[in-house]
């Protein structure tokens, strides 16, 4: 009986964020292999927006959920991930991507790496050549 | 280069304090203020009220709401939703992620200021808006272009905010 | 009463910091030098007085005493015994206390076993251990006194986030603040030997054991970080490159490569200043990490909030402790005498190219981390820095740094030869090219990134067994093997790596009962839904029997808990280990009737991931074992003498 009272109040229970089970594209994947490898990428690097630091593809969150569907659904639809990235970031800024593009604030970004080992690379010569 | 190190370090924490003392607002915003609102096409939410579309939100200015049943801050707004109905502002909601009984309970728990209710179950309308939470409001000028976005529920301070950017778009 | 003498004992330790950071200056005075013999009680006694403020905080928690606010606010009467302990340290106060007490607790233990350093440097990192204390001490006692009353006493106390509710997360901080802190003798080490200008290589030999103490536990605790993110998180990734594990990672990153210029400053003097500089850096990542995390200045699942009035407070403490010794460096520095020379090819040369890799590595993290708060305080358009960013650019490093790890421990000290070492990394290269085609045939092109993983994986292996050729393996010194195991569990590490994102398969299924799905070389059968209820929360559970075609079958109970107080959900993810592999099960939601959501994932050689972490610090732990022993066995040789 109480085992039944708990499943009962367990099933009744609502996600947070919805009222609506989530749309079954976004939790199931596309039956064409690449187009759901394509769109599994694409979500590993759409933030979700709901969420402190999470991916969509790593959120449990309804408003990700139905973000995933979207992003399923336009892929299977024929659309290239990179302009279903660019539908999102016109909507919401480039805050939305985890892959920040090329740009001039991103510059410093991109050009860390090789500014650290250039750095280094001098700091080593300058010790070697002191020594021989 | 000795001080290189000090130097960077100050230039963290010159960074850090900043982030510190002046801590950022991390809402995030739709970039759809000032373009026209995007093509929607959403079944009524409850009976007796029509759903929403695009085509419905031309020719006066409104204030689009989205809402849900299972918000908490929602229930925070209803007053000021109802309060400006009764200044002759036209609404319409959007309720997302919800079902109809619960949206039907909602209104009638916490008034119902909306001419059109669209129902939005797969975030469609949300997304295509550039919003991210719930509650959240948009007005729309007569054109339909979306004007002003107000994020979180509208609160008896913002009131004047709002009464403002709807006169702004008229 | 308990909660007072634990605000006593606080204030006794902060007292005696002050009184011991004031002796130690006054050593260095004419007047004040009999001063110095006092120095090494009052740290000891420090350090007591810190661990007891920390016991009474942990008695009042096990207790459940609801008279404290700290206790009232984050623990409950329901709560399971062992996660009332673990509370202690699950909150802003109580966290803040544990590392003063380790802080403490360190500077004690340095002052009763330092025997290396001379009697003036050893007094001046006292002093400076006592300094970054007390800041400590008086943040505590100022802005977040964890022993303040309630009055009235609260009823039940308003939880804990039962996320937290996991032995793993109960053990990690502590984990990694030992370590953090074990760091803080380091950095005190090199501001003495500043201050006294005597940077040699007693120095290392002095710092040796505290870093790789702090470097097992950093190991361990970003090992264990992993997993849990991996189980806890429901989603099968095992690094999410969020702000807090950076945090964790750039001090390990700072301290592997201290622990590299280490063994050059040890055994060939060299490296001095640069040590130097490594050392004062690890802790100060360590801080730095700490207060990123605590402060809430970047968004992360495990942000927490603090008020800006404490973020100051401790931004100020990290100004006047890294700032001070980042300044005494650059003014003191140049007074450090040249080391011994070495040319380009040698072990020394590859040393310094780790170094070079780890620190680049570092500042990518560094700066990625910190990059949108600069992008905010700039006024530029908001951008997100995520795992593309991070992978693209540590990834070509870290795989640089793999072949320098083949190759260093292959070369002579001081000079060596090219065409010799090239010689000797004919076998590792050819076992990497064999791992590679073998791979490629078998299973295809799995991407660049994993195939190439996997080849030099097998190329460290055999790099890092290298050493022990042709030696007798019985008088083999305890830290070579030391080094063996760590270089090996990082090929470990690498390869488990490599395949988890080579060879990962996923199932995302709406079941229903009865139905079986295929993962990988396993059957999974989908038995039904029943519901459970545990201590504190109530839970649907999967029951699913899944085994290999043909092979046993285990049952596997992923469960989807909904804890009350406070209303939180979480998934438990199911795991069956099988040669070195996991199948990962998740029940999602219910997707209409009678179907439910479930997640599958076979990650095969997964586990070699946190393995390998645990070799490398077990081989960190043989280190330290043989420095301990043969010191000893020295020690003993003089006193017969």
């Amino acid at each position: 009986m109480r085992r039944a009272a708990i499943l009962a109040a367990l099933m009744l229970a609502t996600p947070a964020g919805a009222r609506v089970p989530p749309p079954p594209l976004a939790n199931l994947p596309l039956p064409n292999a690449a187009q759901e490898a394509d769109a599994k990428a694409l979500m590993e690097t759409i933030r979700c927006l709901v969420c402190a630091g999470q991916s969509i593809a790593d959120s449990d969150a309804a408003m990700a959920a139905d973000m995933r569907a979207m992003v399923r659904a336009r892929i299977a639809a024929g659309e290239r991930p990179e302009a279903v990235r660019a539908w999102l970031v016109d909507r919401y800024g480039r805050e939305v991507s985890y892959d920040p593009p090329l740009s001039a604030g991103t510059a410093v970004l991109w050009a860390a790496p090789v500014l650290m080992i250039l750095a280094g690379v001098l700091i080593a010569r300058a010790s070697f050549r002191k020594r021989r | 280069m000795l001080w290189a190190p000090l130097a960077g370090f100050v230039l963290l924490a010159v960074l850090v304090a900043v982030g510190l003392l002046r801590p950022a607002d991390r809402t995030v915003l739709s970039r759809m203020v000032g373009r026209p609102v995007p093509a929607l096409v959403l079944a009524p939410a409850v009976a007796g009220k029509p759903g929403l579309s695009t085509a419905d939100l031309k020719g006066e200015v409104r204030l689009v709401n989205l809402f849900a049943s299972w918000c908490a801050p929602c229930i925070a707004e209803a007053p000021q939703l109802l309060a400006l109905k009764q200044a002759g502002v036209r609404i319409d909601g959007i309720a997302l992620r919800d079902a109809r009984a619960d949206v039907t309970r909602f209104l009638a728990d916490h008034g119902d200021p909306f001419d059109h209710i669209g129902d939005d179950p797969r975030s469609t309308a949300q997304l295509a808006l550039g919003s991210s939470g719930v509650p959240e409001s948009f007005v729309v000028d007569a054109a339909g272009v979306i004007r002003h976005q107000h994020v979180g529920p509208i609160m008896p301070q913002d009131m004047d905010a709002i009464l403002a950017a709807i006169e702004d778009a008229r | 009463m308990i909660a007072e003498v634990g605000h006593a004992a606080l204030w006794v330790a902060a007292a005696l910091a002050l009184a011991q950071l004031i002796f130690a200056a006054a050593a260095f005075t004419m007047r004040g030098a009999a001063l110095a013999d006092a120095v090494r009680p009052v740290a000891i006694v420090q350090g007591l007085a810190a661990v007891c403020a920390f016991a009474m905080l942990a008695w009042l928690f096990s207790r459940t005493d609801l008279s404290v606010l700290l206790v009232a606010l984050n623990s409950h009467v329901d709560k399971p015994w062992l996660y009332k302990i673990a509370g202690t340290w699950g909150n802003h106060e109580g966290s803040m206390l544990l590392w003063v007490a380790v802080l403490g607790a360190a500077g004690a233990a340095y002052a009763l076993l330092e025997r290396q350093l001379a009697a003036r440097t050893t007094i001046a990192t006292l002093g400076a251990q006592a300094a970054i204390a007390l800041g400590f001490y008086a943040f505590l006692l100022i802005a977040s006194n964890p022993f303040t009353r309630l009055n009235p006493p609260a009823a039940t106390g308003l939880g804990l986030n039962p996320i937290l509710q996991d032995p793993g997360l109960a053990f990690h901080p502590p984990t990694l603040y030992l370590g953090y802190v074990g760091l803080s003798i380091a950095f005190s080490i090199a501001v003495g030997a500043l201050v006294t200008r005597d940077v040699g290589p007693d120095l290392a030999k002095a710092m040796r054991p505290w870093v790789l103490g702090a470097w097992v536990l950093l190991t361990l605790g970003i090992t264990a970080g992993s997993y849990w993110a991996y189980y806890e998180l429901g989603w099968g990734g095992w690094w999410f490159w969020d702000p807090v594990e950076n945090a964790s990672l750039m001090p390990w990153l700072a301290a592997t490569a201290l622990l590299h210029s280490i063994s050059v400053l040890a055994a060939r003097g060299a490296l001095r200043a640069w040590t130097v500089m490594l050392a004062v850096l690890a802790f100060s990542m360590s801080m730095v990490g700490t207060f990123l995390v605590r402060s809430g200045i970047l968004t992360s699942v495990h942000a927490f909030a603090v008020d800006p009035a404490r973020g100051s407070f401790i931004l100020a403490l990290l100004v006047i402790y890294i700032g001070g010794a980042l300044a005494l460096f650059g003014w003191r520095v140049g007074t450090v005498r040249q080391g011994a020379t070495f040319t380009a090819w040698s072990r020394e040369g590859s040393l310094v190219l780790n170094n070079l890799l780890l620190t680049a590595i570092l500042g990518i993290v560094l700066v990625g981390t910190l990059y949108p708060l600069a992008i905010e305080a700039l006024g530029l358009e908001r951008v997100s820095v995520g795992p593309p960013y991070f992978n693209a650019a540590t990834a070509p490093l870290a795989l640089a740094l793999m072949v320098a790890m083949v190759a260093g421990p292959l070369i002579r000290w001081r000079r060596d030869d090219w065409r010799e070492t090239l010689a000797k990394l004919r076998l590792p290269a050819g076992l990497a090219v064999l791992v590679a085609a073998v791979v490629w045939i078998a299973a295809g092109w799995i991407g660049l990134l994993p195939l190439l993983g996997l080849a030099i994986a097998a190329a460290v292996a055999a790099g890092s067994v290298a050493p022990l050729w042709g030696r007798n393996l019985r008088r083999t010194p305890l830290f070579t093997w030391g080094m063996v195991v760590s270089h090996l569990g990082v090929a470990v590490s690498v390869a488990g790596m490599a395949s988890e994102s080579a060879f990962t398969q996923e199932v995302l299924v709406a079941a229903r009962a009865g139905e079986v799905h295929e993962v990988g070389p396993f059957r999974v059968r989908f038995v039904g839904i029943e519901p459970i209820s545990g201590p504190n929360f109530t839970a649907l559970q999967a029951v699913l029997y899944a085994g290999r075609r043909g092979g046993a079958v285990h049952e596997l109970k992923p469960q989807a808990r909904s804890f009350w107080n406070p209303p939180t959900e979480t998934r438990e993810a199911a795991l069956l280990t099988s040669g070195g592999g996991q199948l990962y099960a998740v029940l999602g939601r219910q997707e209409s009737r009678g179907r439910w959501q479930l997640r599958l994932w076979w990650k095969p050689w997964v586990t070699l991931i946190w393995g390998g972490g645990a070799l490398i610090a077990a081989g960190a732990a043989l280190s330290i074992l043989g420095r301990v022993t043969r010191r000893r066995r020295r020690a003993d040789r003089t006193a017969y003498a």
